[in-house]
């Protein structure tokens, strides 16, 4: 009984790559021809930071989402504003994220109604306080229903 | 009764001594072995960037800093200025650095940086065949010390002091 409600209370997909991985988001149900807005929860493993969208420095990799092609047409990626930290190996503080933060897509429905999944991939490049690891792809897959 | 649950535990106990020896490729670590104890530094041949071949077995002889990096890595490119120091002021006493540079974008990427930074010693790039040999280098940077006998004599897995580097190489220079 308990080892069913501990499944129960388990995400039913986490997409995991390294020290970042993304919840299955919630089902997007929206209009033939409306948008509509889908929160795309991202958890970063503890000790661990990624460069935000816009890293402090050329050199760095940004993390992205892309959405491939479907019934929906993504129209907007909107990443939340970085946190600045300080590390062992950055002589002044860098845009990163770290923890849980929430990146919005946008999207419209173009396509005929019925259900489906949007693929999306969110690259991203993961450090600690003194180390990297090489850029990594997480593949997001967001379930939607055109009314 | 009791010594049979001990019995019962010893397995247990012994999985978790060796859980707390082992080493993530993940963490850092900064670890020098003893003379006896090291391993063969696995060689390979690389083309540098003016397409010469460097093979590690080629620099038998010398104590050799090979220093696994890439451009995208900030803790990296704190190290690379000391390795540069590091190839002038040792070189004549029997030194070398080579660089493995881990960037998918290859020479693109590592050509312009090197150059810029006015890099001194042999910089090849690396693939999965040469991180494989080295047990997978997944974690950057990842710099070995090999003794002149052609042995792994310390492995610093990510940032360390430069004075950590310089006892390494002292030591390994005045054996």
């Amino acid at each position: 009984m308990a080892g069913l409600m501990a499944a129960a209370l388990l995400p039913a997909e986490v997409a995991k790559s390294g020290p970042l991985s993304v919840p299955a988001p919630h089902k997007l149900m929206l209009k033939r021809g409306a948008t509509a807005t889908a929160p795309i929860r991202v958890e970063v493993r503890n000790g661990y930071h990624v460069n935000s969208n816009k890293p402090s420095e050329d050199y760095l990799i940004p993390l992205t989402l892309q959405w491939g092609a479907g019934q929906l047409t993504s129209t907007a990626v909107t990443y939340p504003p970085p946190t600045m930290e300080k590390y062992a190996f950055s002589p002044a503080p860098i845009a990163v994220y770290t923890s849980d933060f929430t990146i919005t897509a946008k999207f419209k429905a173009l396509g005929t109604p019925g259900t489906g999944t949007m693929s999306g991939k969110l690259r991203y490049q993961a450090c600690t306080n003194n180390m990297c690891l090489p850029p990594k792809t997480v593949e997001v897959r967001l379930p939607y229903e055109i009314e | 009764m009791i010594f049979s649950k001990f019995l019962r535990l010893v397995p247990a106990i012994l999985m978790l001594a060796l859980a707390g020896c082992s080493r993530s490729p993940q963490t850092s670590g900064n670890g020098s072995s003893s003379h006896t104890s090291r391993k063969t530094a696995a060689d390979f041949s690389l083309r540098d960037v003016d397409g010469k071949t460097v093979k590690l077995s080629d620099f038998r002889g010398k104590v050799v800093l090979l220093n696994f990096w890439a451009t995208w890595c900030s803790p990296c490119r704190v190290e690379i200025p000391w390795f540069i120091q590091f190839e002038q002021r040792y070189k004549d006493r029997g030194f070398a650095v080579i660089g493995i540079a881990m960037d998918d974008d290859g020479w693109n990427a590592v050509k312009p940086y090197i150059q810029a930074h006015h890099v001194n010693y042999r910089v090849v790039i690396g693939n999965d065949q040469v991180s494989a040999k080295y047990g997978g280098i997944d974690s950057l940077p990842t710099t070995l010390l090999v003794d002149r006998q052609g042995d792994i004599a310390a492995t610093h897995i990510g940032l360390v002091s430069k004075a950590s580097y310089e006892n390494d190489i002292a030591r390994l220079l005045n054996n």
